[in-house]
């Protein structure tokens, strides 16, 4: 991949800060998302709460599906590949889609290798869930990242926990001495280069999202709080009640998200919020995969 | 000096950082009463235009922010800020601020593999790099409407009045001679 198409890449992150990323699994889901203010949205067949209900090996969707997503809306399109599976990450690009989440929330075809997303023309974006596993995958050339939460849960504890853990990680490097920032590359098995501009910028060098749990406007602005630069939102929506409601109440929530007079004001009669599970009654952790 | 940056939705904070080089002040447009702070100019940034258009209308500044348009308060958008202020939506009945007499067409490089960069001629500054995301660009534009850049043939940067558009991204560039312009030509 040439550096300028990766600048290109991270670019288009850029464009969806302060936004909200919508699951969706039909055309008809995607319009109510566009339409609700989403700022792109991300065609799957089963959202996450879904696939932990169904059980099974949850794979890359159907292309027909995808491609019908597509025609439908105009915002970005986002797909899922599994981790280390670089040739449904090849079919993702050959069906031109805006950008390719190698996610923890499908079954991992590798345990040890991530597709190598250098190779690659179209963006990609990873979970992690602190700042070696966010370095780690930037190195293999993600354009953006977002924390792994737990998805389908509905807990956002998870997703709290990741980014706090890579704020605070992230400025304990700012701190380090220059000196001291060779053997924390080592600790933290990254790349020094990139070591070294959280150390100068006090930020990741790409965009950095929440996804994981969220449910409620209120979860989306303290993540937002937190240091989000903008929102997955998977299960969330279309498994509660209202999901128009919501969706536009969130969507509101992450722009608004320093103002709590306006997040009560969204928060009032959305109806049912999704049902969700405990951490402590989880029996799989998707965000075990892919360290 | 003031520039109000909307910042509902997308780039604006690499609009705030641009102004920042110019030693210019910003200040972000989040809610209804963020419009009636004093300004001396406003940019509307990248985004998706959807997603910023429907917050407009949900948090109730559409109607105010237009009324500022109209007054002849300068203003600065770019690509999706650019389908904000057109006359006219390639595919679409009804546009926003039908601030510009042109007439636009989104994603007209196709999806992001479609997005660019290049460096081409703004009219009376020169060469400077252009980064093109998922970019819309001008298909027609008005008799009083006068075009600044051009690039495959398509309009890209365009002004009329106190309106300022382009395709591109100068913020997303470390090049501030359009925000220059902007300040020099629009509000000085």
């Amino acid at each position: 991949m040439k550096k300028e198409r990766y600048e290109l890449n991270k670019n288009l992150a850029q464009m969806l800060k302060g936004g909200v990323i919508m699951d969706v699994s039909t055309p008809e889901q995607a319009r109510i998302a566009e339409a609700a203010g989403a700022a792109a949205v991300m065609a799957l067949e089963r959202i996450p709460a879904d696939i932990r209900a169904v059980g099974g090996v949850s794979r890359m969707s159907d292309p027909k599906m995808i491609k019908g997503i597509q025609e439908t809306v105009s915002i970005p399109v986002m797909a899922k590949a599994r981790i280390g599976h670089f040739v449904e990450a090849q079919i993702l690009e050959a069906l031109e889609i805006d950008y390719i989440d190698e996610s923890e929330v499908l079954s991992p075809a590798d345990d040890k290798y991530h597709v190598d997303k250098t190779k690659f023309k179209v963006p990609f974006v990873c979970g992690a869930k602190d700042l070696g596993e966010a370095l780690r995958r930037i190195s293999e050339g993600a354009s953006m990242i977002r924390t792994k939460g737990e998805p389908g849960t509905g807990d956002v504890i998870q997703a709290v926990r990741h980014m706090r853990t890579m704020t605070s990680e992230i400025r304990r490097i700012q701190n380090l001495r220059e000196d001291e920032l060779f053997n924390a590359a080592k600790e933290l098995q990254v790349p020094f280069d990139l070591l070294k501009y959280v150390h100068e910028n006090g930020k990741l060098p790409v965009v950095n999202f929440a996804a994981g749990g969220v449910a409620t406007p209120a979860d989306a602005a303290l993540m937002m709080q937190l240091g989000a630069e903008g929102v997955f939102v998977g299960s969330g929506i279309f498994k509660s009640g209202d999901p128009v409601k919501r969706a536009q109440a969130i969507v509101k929530a992450v722009t608004n998200y320093n103002d709590p007079k306006i997040i009560a004001e969204i928060s009032a009669d959305l109806g049912e919020a999704m049902v969700g599970i405990n951490e402590s009654e989880i029996q799989l952790l998707m965000s075990e995969r892919g360290k | 000096m003031r520039i109000g940056i909307l910042a509902l939705q997308g780039g604006f904070a690499e609009h705030a950082q641009i102004l920042q080089s110019l030693n210019i002040q910003s200040f972000e447009i989040r809610k209804k009463e963020d419009l009636s702070q004093p300004m001396n100019g406003l940019i509307l940034p990248g985004g998706e235009s959807t997603t910023i258009g429907k917050l407009l209308k949900d948090l109730d500044m559409f109607d105010e922010l237009k009324s500022i348009i109209e007054k002849g308060m300068p203003v600065f958008g770019t690509c999706a800020g650019m389908i904000l202020l057109a006359k006219e939506i390639d595919g679409k009945s009804v546009a926003h601020f039908s601030a510009i007499d042109i007439r636009v067409k989104r994603n007209a490089y196709g999806r992001q593999l479609g997005s660019f960069f290049v460096e081409a001629e703004f009219k009376g500054i020169g060469t400077i790099p252009m980064t093109f995301i998922r970019a819309p660009y001008i298909e027609s534009a008005g008799a009083n409407v006068e075009i600044l850049s051009v690039v495959d043939n398509n309009i890209v940067a365009a002004k009329e009045n106190n309106v300022l558009v382009t395709s591109y991204h100068p913020e997303l560039t470390h090049d501030n001679s359009i925000h220059k312009y902007f300040v020099d030509t629009f509000i000085k």
